[in-house]
């Protein structure tokens, strides 16, 4: 019975990467269409056209990719559940079903931001970055589903893991935000936006946007990180040793507190609090893989 | 041409002023902050003493030169090395410096009146005005009062004022993280670790002889041991029969308080520690103990009892040594205990499952000096074979016994053991509650807003009304827009 749970479990991730699949497509065809619409304007008429897009050509494709874009959220959402009742406990017991469940933040956290902000250009790097995550767990990391070692038979598993996952998931949003931002800042200074990158949002709503994702996250970061130490103190007999995940995650609390601190006190904006913000955005990745994969500690169980 | 340049006379408390102000300025606070990040890398990519101390042994055997100089940089002690802590300390003086002068400033600001009402009100933000008198005035006042703005009435003006509680939670975040290094120290100071490895049917009474490590913090010794006694009555470890991962380790201990002669039954798991006091008492590891008794040629008992062995993997394949010094020539077995015996062709006997389904005991005998009165520490589960010969090597099964050319060997039965950890860390309440204040704090700082909001009645019957954001904070222009509704009885 038990297993049947981990083959749906399993199907559902499949059709949530089929549905990100279409996604993507919808995506590069909006985006590939936005740009080449006045291009062919251009060429029928004859007339000299200023490049600006005609969005109601591609607000269907744009509407497409982002349904597809719940679709597969919610999928991947039962997928998880799924995952969590096959093991009889929240899904977190290993890097696969870290990474789904990490996909799953993600797109969550790209899926609220858009209710407040038009962030349908980012929606080709969300999709084909979950697709990537996806697929990689599921060839690489996957782990046929089984009970917790004692160690995390715990409540806080639950608290401590959903704050960690939900702040990677805002944190590499940000993060992606940020990168986005240097690199049209750096088109601008050469001389211009390309035609396809000029619907993008400017460098100051960009700039503003990546702030305020981190500084919203950046208490529940904290949260996870406290949340972390009261359950070591319960499991290990100490709130904090200096494991490998437990050093990563306090640079990595370092470097957002830094960045913060850059921003609301020193007033930095722009290049500087954008590279600032992916480099802490980093040790975050970092702390995910190498600490997994390759790392040492009392945070590696049961082969990934 | 002289390029000299005629600096001021600074003199001592000059330059100590000056250091001040340059330690507490933001951008040293930053440089610090970024500086400890940085060197905290180092101690997650090289072990560390505290925590393994094993792999830095290893790391010395490995690259000896490379080590010694990794040790002069106290590369293997990172998080208490002079370097790391001066970056902490000096970050914490740089922030008391930093918060305290602005605590000071906030309390006196919270218990002040808001400034007075600028004179031309609409140079602010949303400025709005219409014809009003005196009770659009009252009512603006009433709205305020009871949105709880701190107001202040000079006569045909008001002027409003709310959210201190930004920079409230603000100092809050900063003070509480004052107050957990507080709990660290002290939990440093204070505080104190132990280990005892016990065999289940055995009783652990918390002495310092009866710690197998035991380590107190700098300003306490041995009198603060709590003496509470625990007996361990019995150790279930269930595993996974398709991945041999543990499921669940229960030790169920019989525990005396300290002072107290009756005991009471308590389950010890994993994440479910025993407390006496500010003393907690961890599961920790767990593992097989061989019994054993060794009889020389005469059939005299010359060693006899349960010797823990140390796990090596998952499937709890044990090694272990038997030292038996009284027998002349002094004797020892390197052995291994394999809970459930298969044989591999590479590695020979291994363990297949952690459970003990199928146990067995494989030995070598080695005779001659065992080295024990050299008074180099040796580790109990190894021997030093380096003046020993080999005279024997068997395997045997629960109640067998094997007799070789000084005696016999037999393997009785063996119980599980469990390594309980014991800790005392009065530093730790401290640190948590320090840790509640600082997320409260930060909640409110980032997610407070302080805003100002004027509202003017001239002479000529107009009503004026202003507001003022601070740090960009949004809503501030559907707030006007309401006091300006309710004022004028829209609502």
């Amino acid at each position: 019975m038990l297993t049947t749970w981990a083959y749906v479990s399993n199907y559902f991730v499949y059709s949530a990467m089929a549905v990100f699949a279409l996604s993507f497509f919808a995506h590069a065809f909006e985006t590939a269409w936005a740009v080449r619409a006045p291009e062919l304007a251009d060429n029928t008429s004859g007339n000299v056209l200023t490049k600006t897009f005609d969005y109601t050509r591609t607000e269907r494709a744009a509407r497409i990719a982002t349904a597809m874009m719940i679709l597969g959220f919610l999928l991947l959402l039962c997928g998880v559940i799924a995952r969590g009742i096959s093991a009889e406990h929240v899904p977190w017991g290993n890097m696969y079903e870290f990474s789904i469940t990490g996909a799953l933040a993600f797109t969550g956290a790209y899926l609220v931001a858009l209710r407040k902000h038009d962030l349908r250009w980012l929606g080709l790097f969300v999709s084909i970055s979950v697709l990537l995550t996806l697929g990689t767990a599921i060839t690489l990391l996957y782990r046929n589903s089984a009970p917790l070692v004692p160690a995390l038979k715990s409540t806080w598993l639950v608290i401590h893991v959903i704050a960690a996952i939900i702040s990677g998931g805002v944190f590499l949003l940000a993060n992606v935000i940020a990168a986005s931002y240097l690199y049209l800042e750096s088109m601008e200074k050469k001389g211009g936006r390309k035609p396809w990158a000029k619907r993008l949002p400017d460098l100051e709503t960009l700039d503003q946007l990546s702030y305020r994702l981190v500084a919203f996250v950046f208490p529940l970061w904290t949260f996870a990180v406290i949340a972390g130490a009261i359950w070591a103190e319960s499991a290990w007999g100490r709130y904090w040793g200096w494991d490998p995940k437990e050093t990563w995650a306090f640079i990595t609390w370092v470097a957002y507190a830094a960045y913060l601190h850059a921003r609301v006190t020193i007033g930095w904006r722009g290049r500087r609090a954008a590279w600032l913000c992916l480099f802490a955005g980093s040790t975050f990745l970092f702390n995910y893989v190498y600490v997994n994969v390759w790392g040492t500690g009392k945070h590696t169980y049961s082969g990934l | 041409m002289s390029n000299e340049v005629d600096l001021p006379e600074l003199g001592a408390t000059g330059l100590a002023r000056f250091a001040w102000r340059q330690l507490t300025s933001m951008r040293t606070a930053l440089i610090l902050l970024m500086m400890l990040g940085i060197a905290a890398v180092p101690g997650s990519l090289i072990p560390q003493r505290s925590q393994n101390p094993m792999a830095v042994r290893q790391y010395f055997i490995d690259s000896p030169e490379l080590a010694k100089w990794i040790d002069r940089l106290s590369g293997f002690e990172v998080y208490s090395s002079p370097w790391f802590s001066a970056i902490y300390i000096l970050l914490f003086i740089s922030l008391i410096g930093c918060v305290l002068p602005r605590s000071f400033e906030h309390f006196g600001a919270m218990r002040a009146l808001p400034p007075a009402t600028p004179r031309n009100l609409s140079r602010m933000e949303f400025f709005t005005s219409f014809s009003g008198d005196e009770s659009n005035f009252e009512k603006g006042r009433a709205w305020l009062k009871r949105k709880r703005f701190r107001i202040r009435i000079e006569d045909g003006s008001i002027s409003a004022e709310k959210g201190y509680l930004r920079e409230t939670g603000n100092l809050l975040f900063h003070l509480s993280l004052i107050l957990i290094l507080i709990g660290v120290s002290v939990g440093s100071l204070f505080g104190m670790r132990g280990e005892a490895i016990i065999n289940k049917g055995e009783r652990f009474i918390s002495l310092p002889t009866s710690y197998d490590t035991l380590t107190f913090g700098k300003l306490v010794n041995e009198s603060t041991l709590a003496p509470f006694i625990i007996e361990v009555d019995d150790f279930q470890a269930k595993y996974d029969a398709v991945t041999n991962a543990p499921q669940d380790y229960t030790a169920t201990v019989r525990v005396t308080n300290p002072g107290e002669k009756t005991s009471q039954i308590k389950k010890l798991k994993v994440n479910s520690p025993l407390t006496f006091g500010n003393t907690r008492v961890y599961l920790q590891a767990n593992g097989y103990s061989p019994i054993v008794t060794v009889r020389d040629t005469a059939g005299d008992v010359v060693f006899q009892g349960p010797v823990p062995f140390l796990p090596q993997d998952g499937n709890l394949r044990s090694i272990g040594s038997i030292k038996v010094p009284d027998a002349r020539p002094q004797i020892g077995f390197v052995a291994s205990f394999l809970p459930t015996y298969a044989r591999d062709a590479k590695q020979g006997g291994i363990s297949v499952f952690p459970e003990a389904l199928d146990p067995k005991l494989l030995f070598s005998i080695w005779e001659g000096d065992l080295g024990l009165d050299s008074g180099i520490p040796q580790s109990v589960y190894r021997i030093d074979t380096s003046k020993m010969k080999r005279i024997a090597l068997d395997s045997l099964k629960p109640g067998e016994s094997f007799t070789f050319s000084a005696g016999t060997i037999t393997f009785e039965t063996f119980v599980p053991w469990v390594n309980l950890q014991v800790v005392d860390d009065p530093g730790k309440s401290y640190a948590l509650y320090g840790a509640i204040a600082a997320i409260l704090g930060l909640l409110a700082s980032l997610f407070g807003r302080r805003r100002r909001i004027w509202i003017r009645i001239t002479s000529s019957g107009v009503v004026e009304v202003a507001g003022l954001a601070k740090n960009g904070a949004p809503g501030l222009e559907e707030e006007v827009a309401e006091l300006v509704a309710f004022m004028r009885d829209e609502k």
